[in-house]
């Protein structure tokens, strides 16, 4: 009754958002979900593309966070008013790819437009988590981030640790928090946002370990399942459990809360999305940057999988329209709007050709670390480990997940009962989901 | 009993129209989709449907975080409601003796009725930040280890202190008020008699707001059970685990972030009869021993 009502007030305003006035143009309606600086980088590029030619007009609309512009969306489909470009989020992914009925994926729209998608153009790691197992790309990325560690330069130096070499195994994370700890340099040596991005999702990626069956879900043919519980991670997690039980690791929760305890000088070692940089820039502290360390039972970092989100094209609209989509990816792909995407709001570029470019204006030397998630995203070839995870209930299980960590940094449960639950709930939820597809 | 008269038999059906229709369109017709839903199994976007008579159900009920989320929410409302009725009955028999400022002390103690739910949440979140909150100093110093970000039970005290606390204000004026409708002669008379504060306050008082307390307990169950949804989302999000996982924060869980649509109406169903039942069997048998002066 009350998500009902929910849903029909989302759709209800899905209808006054698309019935703005008409004019020869052809009006474009992008749904996104930027906030702050972000926000601002949104509507200069709307409002530059708009001002570059005269056939069509794109109007970006804020829709609130991530899950609630999803779930506007999908309002919207269902009322059959949908958007013509939407901004999902990572996890959503597997969601839309589902939704093979409502999406237009962006390679035809692209095609259809006469535009070449010329792939190569694209940094690899992001065009293939955003691909079909075909290759056909269907959502075009919009801001993508990949995590990597900040460390907090003078609590090193308190320490006696080398503030300008970071951690580049969880090993060294593990003794170099403790050294923190021990010394009374700070109250707690490490913490992380988002552990399933972080832990779970890219610690499988880059250390090249399966995160469930069917290539994390990326192959057609069967019901993935869960590989969490696999030694690495038991052994991974159990070392953060033990960690956190004197507060040598500090949960600060499910998302990114837990940059306020590294910005507070809390903690002296932090995973976080290379998105985040800018609060710690801001914040006027001394600190360095490091790749994501990496497990050193695993065979060296392979690639990191990109966060963020991309573009979806709905299903449904006229031909012109499209073109008119299309006209504006090409825009938005274009080297010096990639650019100032990427210096600005601090999420990599997209095409190859924008970060030749932000590389010779020297712009990494004058930043450093900047390059870091690019490199780490790009460093190898992905394999069938680290293309990403494509389930089309991420969402939930990231859910579970966070359930089960939950209970086990309180000290209920060990490492070992914790992935043994979290596939065990997993498996059952995923089953369900592709039972509703 | 006088009854009204229209001298048209059709103007009293127009004159009650819109409100008609206002709960056709925003009550009767999403409660009817709910209940249609919650036979069907479909994918989030409605591309593929299937009708499968009751087995929403059937999943819903036999899933143990259901059932931890009934248990939940049970503590939750019943402690939210008991406290909240409890601190705004002091308060507003305390406010009763002042004769200065009464006035400004009952201003004060209505303003946080004003703050939004969300709001509420992020201020008693922030007061009890373990890292930079000033208020978690208090349990610090008690010597416990404040942490409601993994510990179940604090974060559940966390979320029903602030649920408790917005609404004290609410139950406050209504205890003011009933309190005013007190003959003050009774109150006299039994002084006289040689009846003690305590002994007026529980012999006389207290049964004379049955009235208003019966009332209160109906709105405030109601308000526990329902309109406390931000306060969790912003304080807990229904964490640690599933400790603060109410009935209706299951239903946005499952609906919005999980988007099983359709477990999460057959879940809005199940809260459309407990709700029933509840109203029914307050008014049925609670209000009964209610004595209305």
């Amino acid at each position: 009754m009350i998500f009902r009502t929910v849903l029909a007030a989302a759709a209800a305003i899905g209808i006054a958002a698309s019935a703005l006035p008409a004019s020869a143009q052809t009006q474009i309606s992008w749904w996104h979900a930027m906030t702050g600086a972000n926000n601002e980088v949104v509507e200069k590029i709307a409002a530059d593309f708009n001002a570059s030619q005269k056939d069509y007009k794109v109007a970006p609309v804020f829709k609130g966070s991530y899950p609630e512009t999803l779930n506007a969306g999908i309002a919207a489909f269902r009322a059959g008013q949908a958007p013509h470009i939407m901004q999902v989020f990572d996890v959503g992914t597997g969601v839309m790819m589902a939704a093979e009925g409502a999406v237009k994926p962006v390679a035809d729209v692209l095609s259809e437009s006469g535009m070449a998608f010329d792939k190569s153009q694209y940094l690899p790691g992001i065009v293939a988590y955003y691909s079909k197992p075909d290759g056909t790309m269907l959502s075009f990325p919009y801001n993508s981030s990949s995590p990597i560690t900040y460390i907090n330069k003078d609590i090193f130096q308190k320490a006696g640790l080398d503030p300008n070499s970071p951690p580049k195994t969880w090993t060294e994370v593990w003794d170099m928090a403790k050294k923190i700890k021990a010394s009374g340099a700070a109250p707690c040596g490490y913490t992380s946002t988002w552990l399933t991005w972080i832990h779970l999702e890219n610690f499988a990626a880059w250390n090249n370990a399966p995160y469930a069956t069917y290539e994390n879900g990326l192959q057609p043919g069967g019901v993935p399942e869960l590989k969490l519980n696999d030694p690495i991670y038991v052994n991974h997690f159990q070392a953060l459990a033990d960690l956190g039980k004197d507060g040598t690791f500090k949960y600060g929760g499910r998302t990114s809360e837990a940059k306020q305890i590294f910005l507070a000088g809390e903690c002296g070692i932090f995973t976080e999305s290379s998105g985040g940089l800018g609060d710690i820039v801001k914040s006027g502290m001394n600190y360095g940057i490091g790749q994501l360390p990496y497990d050193t039972d695993s065979g060296g970092p392979q690639n990191t999988i990109p966060g963020g989100a991309s573009l979806w094209v709905f299903g449904g609209h006229s031909a012109d329209d499209y073109k008119g989509v299309a006209a504006f990816f090409d825009y938005i792909s274009k080297t010096d709007v990639q650019e100032f995407l990427h210096q600005k709001s601090g999420y990599l570029p997209v095409t190859l050709a924008a970060f030749e470019a932000t590389k010779a204006s020297g712009f990494y030397d004058k930043n450093p670390g900047r390059e870091t998630p690019i490199t780490q995203m790009m460093g190898k070839a992905p394999t069938e480990n680290s293309k990403g995870v494509r389930l089309p209930n991420l969402p939930q299980v990231r859910d579970i997940a966070n359930e089960e960590f939950e209970k086990m940094l309180a000290g209920q449960q060990d490492a070992q009962k914790t992935m043994d639950l979290i596939v065990e709930r997993g498996n059952a939820a995923i089953k369900e989901a592709y039972g509703n597809m | 009993m006088h009854r009204a008269t229209f001298p048209n038999r059709w103007l009293p059906w127009l004159l009650i129209a819109p409100q008609l229709a206002i709960s056709l369109v925003f009550f009767y017709w999403p409660a009817v989709q709910a209940l249609w839903q919650s036979t069907l199994r479909q994918d989030p976007f409605g591309l593929r449907t299937a009708f499968v008579g009751l087995a929403n159900f059937r999943r819903v009920l036999f899933d143990p975080a259901y059932l931890n989320s009934i248990q939940v929410t049970a503590v939750f409302s019943l402690l939210t409601a008991f406290l909240s009725m409890a601190i705004a009955l002091l308060l507003a028999v305390q406010a009763d003796k002042i004769i200065r400022g009464r006035g400004l002390y009952r201003t004060l103690m209505i303003w946080p009725y004003a703050v939004a739910p969300a709001i509420a949440g992020m201020l008693w979140l922030f007061m009890f930040n373990p890292s930079f909150g000033t208020l978690a100093a208090i349990p610090r110093a008690l010597g416990i280890h404040w942490d409601p970000l993994l510990n179940g039970t604090q974060a559940m005290g966390l979320v029903i202190a602030a649920a408790s606390w917005k609404q004290i204000s609410y139950n406050f004026l209504f205890f003011v008020a009933g309190l005013q409708a007190i003959p003050k002669s009774l109150l006299e008379a039994s002084a006289i008699d040689g009846a003690g504060p305590a002994k007026r306050f529980w012999t006389i008082v207290f049964p004379l707001l049955a009235p208003t307390s019966f009332f209160l307990l109906v709105v405030n169950t109601v308000y526990a059970l329902f309109d406390t949804f931000g306060i969790i989302h912003a304080v807990t999000s229904g964490g640690p685990g599933k400790s603060t996982e109410t009935l209706v924060y299951k239903v946005y869980n499952d609906g919005f972030v999980n988007l099983l649509l359709n477990s999460s109406a057959a879940q809005s169903v199940i809260l459309m009869v407990i709700v029933i039942a509840l109203t029914a069997f307050q008014f049925r048998y609670v209000e009964r021993k209610v004595h209305y002066g």
